[in-house]
């Protein structure tokens, strides 16, 4: 018989690079499956607010019932959301991302009206003055000014995204949540360290590859700090 | 909607109501721990938000721990916490992860609630003669309430929505009747759980609208956000 090994996985100790080389597929696995989820929800709801912004900021009678909704479901709790959800899309990854991107739409619609809003009323009456279509007049003035404002909006809501995907391990898809959720049934802490670690990592890469491709896209505002 | 049928049935069952497991204990339950993870949470950043907005002090760090806040998942925060000696101390870890959670909003509102009372009638007070802690007391706190109270409100509604994850990890609240329904591979409960918990986060958000309403002119909002 021999003797059982002795190194960290067997002692359970919270912080264990055997933990990392042995299950590093796993890891990987869920990884993926967190970006994955996160990125197609937002980029869902981006779809999906954009629009409804626009159209509350041409038409006042609409921003009302827009901002209304958007707002009762943010306030839906997201282990309810996930359930209320559950009859309509089953146990899928579709269910998670339904979920996430009815959090998401609130935060994006909210930032990118207020966006649009902001733009000065002389800045519009002058590219209107230079001929500009209504069209060409959002695309090519009113949005550019309003990215700073959705950008912001963006960036909170894919870091709330990341975290709250988490949540999805409910029903099996949660990226890291699933090593979470596992990790507190066995009582296993390299994994809930670990897998709670990299769920942060991530949150704060997503918000900074945001902030650079928003310094990107608005060269005009570093000028203007400059 | 068939489900929606079967949910209201779930829900209109005088038996899922009574007892350990009913409807009325998980509600009381969900309840507590919410008014206390809010009261420790305000008893935590206000006053540390007050002097440090006084002052002019820490914004930055105010405002970063709030967005660091947004990046930690509370349901990893609440596993961490029961994996640790504090786990064997009942509700403990359910605390500790939602006031962690409560603080960052908190604290950033009455930050910039205080920093945004117009200086002119702070350079007024002191031309009084007031003391920095009449200042404090009597000018700055009054005139921020608006934005301390929607920091409070935004809270409140966050900490009824997060307490069900709690439910997760084994803890009580009505996030239980959710997760005892996904056990039990059966839908109508957890639809029925899920409409209480909204149902109850949306009367907090309403408690908090009249409130609002009620309060006299100078507490109230000066604008639409």
């Amino acid at each position: 018989m021999t003797a059982p090994p002795d190194d960290c996985l067997a002692r359970n100790e919270w912080i264990c690079g055997e933990y990392l080389s042995t299950r590093r597929e796993i890891l990987l696995d869920a990884v993926l499956q967190h970006l994955e989820l996160t990125a197609v929800s937002v980029l869902i709801a981006l779809v999906i607010a954009l629009p409804l912004a626009v159209v509350s900021r041409r038409w006042g009678l609409a921003a009302g019932p827009v901002l209304a909704l958007t707002t009762v479901l943010y306030t839906i709790p997201s282990l309810a959301m996930f359930s209320l959800l559950l009859p309509v899309y089953g146990l899928s990854s579709t269910l998670v991302v339904a979920g996430l991107v009815l959090y998401s739409l609130t935060l994006l619609v909210r930032n990118i009206l207020a966006g649009l809003r902001a733009v000065p009323e002389d800045t519009r009456q002058a590219a209107r003055g230079m001929g500009y279509g209504p069209i060409r007049l959002l695309l090519t003035v009113e949005l550019p000014l309003a990215l700073p404002a959705a950008m912001a909006g963006l960036r909170i809501a894919t870091v709330s995204a990341v975290s709250l995907v988490t949540v999805g391990a409910i029903v099996g898809f949660g990226g890291l949540g699933n090593l979470i959720y596992s990790g507190m049934n066995t009582y296993f802490k390299a994994q809930v360290l670990t897998a709670s670690v990299l769920c942060v990592v991530i949150a704060v890469l997503a918000d900074l590859l945001l902030l650079g491709v928003q310094r990107l896209l608005t060269p005009w505002t570093r000028a203007a700090r400059a | 909607m068939n489900t929606l049928t079967e949910a209201w049935d779930w829900l209109t069952d005088s038996a899922h109501w009574a007892g350990d497991d009913g409807i009325w204990h998980r509600l009381t339950q969900h309840l507590v721990l919410t008014v206390v993870c809010l009261l420790i949470s305000c008893l935590i950043a206000l006053p540390v938000a007050l002097v440090l907005g006084h002052l002019g002090k820490g914004g930055a760090l105010a405002v970063n721990i709030s967005n660091v806040g947004r990046a930690v998942p509370t349901f990893a925060v609440l596993v961490l916490l029961l994996l640790t000696p504090l786990g064997k101390w009942g509700e403990g870890p359910t605390v500790v992860a939602l006031v962690l959670f409560a603080v960052p909003p908190l604290l950033t509102n009455a930050y910039v609630g205080m920093r945004g009372v117009d200086r002119g009638v702070v350079q007024a007070a002191r031309g009084m003669g007031m003391t920095g802690r009449q200042m404090l007391w009597r000018v700055e706190a009054p005139l921020a309430l608006p934005l301390i109270m929607s920091g409070v409100r935004i809270a409140a509604v966050q900490l009824v929505a997060t307490a069900t994850i709690a439910a997760l990890a084994g803890g009580g609240g009505l996030g239980r009747i959710i997760t005892a329904g996904f056990n039990l591979a059966s839908t109508p409960q957890v639809v029925a759980g899920a409409v209480l918990v909204a149902v109850f986060a949306l009367l907090v958000e309403g408690v908090f609208e009249v409130v609002e309403r009620l309060a006299p002119g100078w507490a109230r909002k000066a604008g639409k956000p």
